[in-house]
């Protein structure tokens, strides 16, 4: 017996789908996805029409849904990120229906409770057997842990598992069984790896990101969680990165040793897992080939699936345990409410992904930043749309000066203690007024083009079209 | 002050203005900006305070933004007048 | 307090506008090698303007002007000084004439701005061979000067030799600076370390200056600054020891006695003033409470 289907569109015609259902995709080929564009070329050219996608994030790469936009093919769109260029596009309100914004935790929470009800799966893996067992630790599209994947596996009524690299029957290091598997389908490509993981992650070398990397590790330090059994994720960018690197200097000089990294997963990170700082990873996504590598070889580096990672209805996730968390902003509010879903001029860029977890999960969780960036504040008076809740932002550090919720004295007494800048929060703004001068606050009409359900699956905000 | 010749200050990086000026008979600006929707009152007022200040009654003005601060579009403007009213020099 | 001085280009805006956060002691605009010819005019406006309006409250402002043999550097001086700046800082020094004429020109344009004369101070930056055989006659020519400040990459061209990171080569120049200044009363900054990831090199570099005299050192890259700080700001050690030597002075007051010894040597003068300037630095750097 096979599932292998002849073609793609077979496979979609055997899964029934019908307009007006839903389907889904991981995202863990990033930028260099082939098969999201991939099927929903094909359901076009089948006659489907009024089709929601709902995929774990949206990439530049996948701009051709702006014309099946256009022609109707696709009528809904839910999504936990969607990259600036693309975003772009949407805000300028080609959607009737308003985007769903979903968080990496309350995606697959809504799958697994019904809430969010999934026809067609599309299951990407780099490597699959006939059967549908498959992974993405191997294969020339290789992308490491595929978090994303697992709830649209478990849940749809119909999966469909894309591969460029067929193995014999049984592969036996899957991550996705072929208990849930429908079809399996065999294309030349399912993802170009120059746009799938970097080649290596790299630090940054911008002085001001590596100021704010050491404050920021500074905190971590003053807080009193730095201490065995630390627990730590960090995103991907510039400062977030560099206070890795910094983190791992002081933890080996104090013979420190941690308990778990989480989260989106790069090379500093398996270097700390390497090095002894910390006795595990725990795998959602990887952005780097080193991260890919160490997931295959090293039994201490595990995939863990996003409703682990973070479901706040599961019994318990991995953020539930976290220490500590460092995470970026478009803008930070002086209640420290933060928006992570459009740029500083209201167009969609981003949207929660792990941000609104992380915050709610971590003892302390921290927004590195700097003060002002190309004469846009990080700091403002009201966020254009709350992404993530002040209640769960501890800490905002920025070169000019730490700010530290009011409901957090305790770290606020720490820090002073350990003799940081510490600021309130207006002062910060004020400081970012000086330097920007005055200016004119983006302004909104009041047509709604994306709904922000927080993790928990009540609506939070929305985001309002920018008016030109 | 008449400007004699286009000049131009300024670089395309994040937090730098480009400023490019011409001879004309008015002023006239004309503005592109990464903080547009926020800053582009603020770009103008500054343009025309610069112009006054030098005297200057005539010049086509283009500028292309990246987040430059106020004292950096003052010092660009600056730098591109005179430029433009110097004999001999680029 | 001097101990790192951070070289930063004086055409750049978005290092301007930061460059106070970057925790140097002094941060030195630098007109000169950083800009090219046909900005100066750029670059000179640039830097008036940042220091009129962005406040650098947390460092102390050196602008490094063109050197006097070009033609930019009394447009510098004009432009900059009524901005106030705290330290001007000229390059190729090459001896008490160079000095004097720049002298003049900066208590001109004080004086044509109602500025205090003498504000402005000087640091200059000897890196040619003659500039170093005249070092004294420098580091006294003006009461504005207050401090030397060595630049090896052009004197080991001057010198004709390699410039390497272990600095025997500018051994003589590096003592000779401090002796000069030490004998005008004044201040010695050490050469920058060129290589911007080698922080086990600068941090040997920055010791081995310390452990000659030099009060500080300057830096191109600011992934440098933690490390000068570091290195020239006074251990613990340092600061227990200023604190016994003033215990045992008050000790020796209460008991009568004129001469007072603290482990087994004699409390003189010189190391009276050393414990001073201990604590006064770690005040600086520390805050009162490490008192």
């Amino acid at each position: 017996m096979s599932k292998l289907a002849n073609s793609l569109e077979e496979a979609i015609r055997s899964s029934g789908l019908k307009n007006g259902m839903t389907i889904s995709f991981h995202h863990h080929l990033r930028n260099g996805d082939h098969v999201l564009n991939l099927v929903l070329d094909t359901i076009a050219k089948m006659g489907l029409a009024d089709i929601t996608v709902n995929a774990s994030s949206l990439f530049d790469i996948h701009m051709p849904i702006i014309e099946h936009i256009k022609n109707g093919v696709v009528t809904g769109v839910e999504t936990d990120y969607m990259s600036s260029a693309l975003g772009r596009e949407f805000s300028s309100g080609i959607l009737k229906k308003p985007i769903i914004f979903r968080t990496h935790g309350g995606r697959p929470s809504d799958i697994i409770n019904g809430k969010s009800h999934i026809d067609v799966a599309f299951v990407a893996a780099p490597t699959s057997d006939d059967m549908g067992n498959c992974t993405g630790k191997i294969g020339k599209s290789a992308c490491g842990s595929l978090g994303y994947a697992f709830a649209d596996a478990a849940c749809a009524d119909k999966v469909i598992v894309v591969t460029d690299n067929l193995v014999a029957y049984p592969l036996t290091d899957f991550s996705i069984a072929e208990t849930c598997v429908d079809y399996v389908v065999q294309v030349p490509s399912i993802g170009d790896p120059r746009g799938i993981v970097s080649g290596t992650t790299t630090m940054t070398k911008d002085p001001i990101a590596l100021k704010i990397a050491k404050y920021a590790v500074k905190c971590i330090q003053a807080s009193g969680l730095l201490k065995d059994g630390f627990s730590f994720q960090t995103g991907a960018g510039g400062a977030s990165l560099a206070a890795a690197a910094y983190l791992k200097d002081v933890m080996l000089e104090k013979k420190i040793k941690g308990s778990y990294v989480m989260g989106g997963i790069t090379g500093y990170l398996v270097d700390m897992l390497e090095a002894g700082c910390f006795q595990a990873i725990m795998d959602v996504q990887c952005f780097d080939i080193k991260a890919i590598n160490s997931l295959q070889n090293n039994p201490k580096h595990r995939e863990v699936t996003a409703e682990h990672y973070a479901s706040p209805t599961a019994k318990s996730c991995i953020v539930d345990s976290l220490d500590a968390v460092i995470l970026g902003a478009t803008e930070i509010d002086l209640n420290f409410n933060v928006n992570v879903h459009t740029d500083s001029n209201g167009y969609i860029m981003g949207g929660a992904g792990g941000h609104s977890d992380a915050a709610a999960g971590a003892k302390l969780a921290m927004i590195v930043a700097p003060l002002v960036r190309a004469r846009v504040p990080i700091v403002c008076e009201k966020v254009q749309c709350i992404s993530t809740p002040g209640s769960t932002v501890d800490v905002l550090v920025t070169q000019r000066g730490i700010a530290v919720n009011p409901n957090r004295n305790d770290l606020k007494e720490l820090f002073k203690k350990a003799g940081l800048p510490v600021v309130s929060i207006e002062e910060l703004y004020a400081k970012a007024k000086e330097i920007v001068g005055d200016y004119v606050p983006v302004q909104t009409s009041d047509k709604v083009i994306a709904k922000i359900i927080y993790r928990d699956g009540t609506e939070i905000d929305t985001i309002k079209q920018v008016k030109e | 002050m008449n400007l004699i010749k286009k000049a131009i200050a300024g670089t395309l990086e994040s937090s730098d203005i480009m400023v490019t000026v011409e001879p004309a008979s008015t002023l006239k600006i004309d503005l592109k900006s990464s903080v547009e929707k926020q800053f582009s009152t603020s770009i103008k007022n500054t343009v025309l305070a610069v112009a006054k200040k030098m005297n200057i009654t005539g010049a086509n003005i283009i500028l292309v933004d990246h987040g430059a601060l106020d004292c950096t579009i003052r010092a660009r403007l600056e730098t591109a007048f005179l430029r433009a009213t110097k004999e001999g020099q680029a | 307090m001097r101990r790192s001085l951070l070289f930063l280009p004086g055409n750049n805006p978005g290092m301007l506008g930061n460059g106070d956060t970057l925790d140097a002691d002094g941060i030195i605009l630098d007109l000169e090698d950083a800009v090219a010819p046909n900005e100066k005019d750029a670059a000179r406006i640039l830097v008036r303007n940042a220091l009129q309006t962005l406040h650098y409250k947390a460092c102390e402002i050196i602008v490094r002007i063109n050197g006097l043999d070009t033609s930019y550097w009394q447009d510098d001086l004009e432009a900059i000084i009524p901005a106030g700046p705290d330290i001007i800082m000229p390059t190729k020094v090459s001896g008490a004439d160079y000095i004097h004429e720049l002298a003049a020109k900066i208590t001109a344009v004080e004086k044509s701005c109602g500025m205090e004369i003498g504000k402005t101070k000087v640091l200059p930056l000897l890196e040619t061979a003659v500039g170093v055989e005249n070092a004294y006659p420098i580091a006294i020519a003006d009461k504005r000067i207050i401090g030397l400040f060595l630049g090896a990459e052009d004197l080991t061209a001057d010198l004709r030799c390699k410039r390497t990171k272990e600095g025997q080569e500018i051994f003589y120049a590096r003592t000779r600076l401090v002796m000069a200044a030490r004998a005008a009363g004044v201040d010695a900054y050490d050469t920058p370390f060129t290589d911007a990831n080698d922080l086990e090199g600068l941090r040997k570099d920055a010791i081995l200056a310390r452990s000659l005299g030099f009060s500080g050192k300057t830096a191109i890259n600011p992934r440098h600054i933690d490390c000068i700080n570091e290195v020239f700001s006074p251990s613990q050690a340092d600061i227990e020891y200023a604190k016994e030597v003033f215990a045992a002075i008050e000790e020796g007051k209460k008991l009568g006695k004129g001469a007072v010894a603290l482990r087994g040597k004699m409390i003189d003068k010189p190391i009276v003033a050393r414990a001073q300037q201990v604590l006064d630095a770690a005040k600086a750097i520390y805050g009162g409470d490490i008192l």
